[in-house]
């Protein structure tokens, strides 16, 4: 139960944060999504030993959780996921690479040591901005900007589905779980014997529970197409936003502010 | 196996956009002309179950680990290689929005690596084949199909998830992320994944002959397999096999060579622009013989030398300063300073509700 339940929890946990109010929850999905992908596109974009000038680039993910009130805690209870595959390819660079690169007073910070770092940077910050993105739109909203961006239907639909049942199915998981941990006291996880069927049981029955769906979906007229209601309209102020970040984000590409900053105070 | 958006240079990740995009469009097309959409909620409700899975712990026996599912095999044996690659399309979506496991960037290298290789090349050219090969005819139908579809599955997860671990790799590499020889990469890679691609193979050889057993009517290929035995034998299967590492093979070396530098690819074209200072700077690195001290103190000098900050000298080795570090230490203390503001105009409006 405790993985399974710790991830249903993380999704209830997105679905609530995404219905809170907030100006960042207000802005247009598919400006947002425009302004998260040219995000993660420059931060990526910027030379592997571009540490200092990186760091500018932070003050988005500051910035949006201040105005959205997306509590940080939330989003670095997620890095634990992401973070050790980007830490194992960089965490040998440091051996690699020793050409010294920078000297303050004694400490000596070789090529390697500062390319982990960036590495580091830009994966906590590639992650920040696709959580904002999640924590401060509704998927229902996130869907009808995939179809403004001509996202096939199929594709849509099936991505809300999906979203809809990963739940369902999750709970039933759970429950099995459950069940089965307690008639095997002391046991880790699903034996071998019931590899096969332990899934398999589920898998027809929700293959049943899909026949039904589809009736019902038929019934209440579905014809192929899902109907995206409410959508939100992108008004002048969206644009706006979605083009002021996007002319900060080039301009932090091309000059490095931290550096810039930097030289009014050291020769 | 979820690579991060870190792990990329931007045109790696485009152009691996661009390869699942178009594998997605076939895969569409074809589902719209075999009028399968409307088996989207039984493809909605599969994918969720498989993502549901994918939490279960599976003890692997005499050890202490536990194993977990794959998806693409199982997907495409179930719904067919089309709707088992959309499924999986979404599952890594999902992934990458909501459980904050591999990055939007990445998606487009992720699904390639996960969902291309299990459903098409593990449909096609392990599960199709090897159902429809003669292996184990000796004995009774059913016991012969039950063989066959443990065979594939096993064959299956192990192959394609060798080439999901290779395409990581060889996508990181030529992004020019690790300072990890490429060859000291894949040794690290592929044995893992070996591991686990054995695991994998077994559980969904669990699943799916539990299925047979059950329901036969739900896999593909099954049916008509029933009905006429042995098409291709083992030697086609081999020859298909053969046939496909000697293409995959050939093309990652072609396109390795042809990028020896690793697609440098810079937001701002800045080649012409920015030569003659890029030359200036040579001149400035001109007399330093490589000893470690010279090095430092010569990049030192080198940007204490250059008050002209309007050019990116990004490229070259002293992408960090001294005057970097501190102007990274006052946007710091905005960020900070943001934060704090934040969390007073926070609780002020929480006092006037």
């Amino acid at each position: 139960m405790d993985q399974i339940g710790a991830s249903l929890r993380e999704l209830h946990e997105m679905d609530e944060l995404a219905l809170r109010r907030s100006p960042v929850h207000g802005l247009c999905p598919l400006c947002k999504l425009i302004v998260t992908v040219t995000f993660i596109v420059t931060v990526v974009s910027f030379p592997k030993n571009a540490l200092t000038a990186l760091v500018p680039m932070a003050l988005y993910p500051v910035l949006l959780f201040q105005l959205s009130g997306i509590p940080v805690s939330a989003c670095f209870r997620k890095l634990r996921l992401v973070l050790p595959l980007v830490l194992a390819v960089g965490l040998l660079n440091p051996f690699f690479d020793r050409a010294p690169l920078l000297r303050v007073g004694e400490v000596t910070l070789t090529g390697g040591m500062i390319s982990m770092i960036t590495l580091m940077v830009k994966g906590v910050l590639c992650l920040t901005a696709a959580f904002l993105l999640a924590a401060t739109t509704p998927i229902d909203a996130l869907c009808a900007a995939l179809r403004r961006i001509r996202v096939p239907e199929t594709m849509v639909t099936l991505l809300l589905l999906t979203y809809r049942y990963v739940g369902v199915l999750a709970e039933e998981a759970a429950v099995m779980t459950d069940a089965y941990s307690l008639r095997a006291p002391g046991q880790k996880g699903i034996h071998i014997s019931a590899w096969g069927s332990f899934l398999g049981q589920l898998l027809l029955r929700s293959m049943d529970r899909a026949e039904e769906l589809y009736a019902a979906m038929l019934l209440r007229g579905y014809h192929g197409a899902y109907p995206h209601a409410g959508t939100k309209p992108c008004v002048p102020k969206d644009a706006a936003y979605a083009l002021c970040c996007v002319a900060v984000f080039l301009l932090l590409r091309r000059y490095d502010l931290a550096r810039l900053l930097g030289s009014l105070f050291v020769r | 196996m979820h690579m991060a958006d870190a792990l990329l240079s931007p045109a790696v990740a485009v152009t691996m956009y661009a390869a699942s995009g178009a594998a997605a469009a076939v895969s569409l097309k074809q589902l719209k002309m075999d009028d399968d959409v409307k088996r989207l909620p039984v493809m909605a409700v599969t994918s969720a179950l498989v993502f549901a899975g994918q939490m279960i712990n599976y003890t692997i026996p005499g050890t202490g680990s536990s194993g977990h599912l794959c998806g693409g095999m199982m997907l495409s044996a179930l719904l067919g290689p089309q709707a088992g690659f959309l499924s999986m399309i979404t599952i890594l979506a999902i992934q990458c929005l909501f459980f904050a496991d591999g990055g939007l960037m990445a998606l487009g290298a992720n699904v390639w690596n996960m969902a291309f290789y299990g459903c098409f090349v593990g449909y096609y050219l392990i599960w199709r084949p090897i159902l429809h090969s003669n292996l184990f005819s000796g004995m009774e139908q059913r016991k012969t199909i039950r063989a066959r579809i443990i065979l594939a599955s096993i064959i299956g997860c192990v192959v394609t998830l060798q080439l999901g671990a290779f395409s990581v790799v060889l996508e990181t590499s030529l992004s020019g992320i690790t300072e990890l020889p490429f060859g000291a990469f894949m040794a690290l890679m592929q044995p893992i994944h070996l591991a686990i691609g054995l695991v994998e193979g077994l559980i969904t050889a669990a699943v799916l002959v539990f299925v047979y057993e059950s329901r036969p009517e739900l896999l593909r290929e099954v049916e008509d397999m029933e009905h006429h035995d042995g098409k291709r034998t083992l030697k086609t299967t081999v020859a298909i096999l053969a046939a496909l590492a000697v293409v995959v093979g050939g093309g990652l070396s072609l396109l390795a060579s042809s990028n020896p530098d690793g697609l440098e690819w810079a937001l701002f074209g800045n080649a012409e622009a920015g030569y003659a200072e890029n030359m200036g700077l040579d001149e400035e690195d001109f007399g330093v013989k490589s000893g470690i001290a010279d090095a430092a103190a010569s990049i030192q000098e080198a940007t204490s030398f250059l008050p002209d900050y309007a050019f990116p000298d990004s490229e070259s080795a002293a992408g960090t300063t001294v005057s970097g570090l501190v102007g990274s230490a006052i946007v710091a203390g905005v960020a900070v300073l943001i934060s704090m503001l934040g969390g007073f105009f926070r609780k002020k409006n929480a006092k006037q509700h």
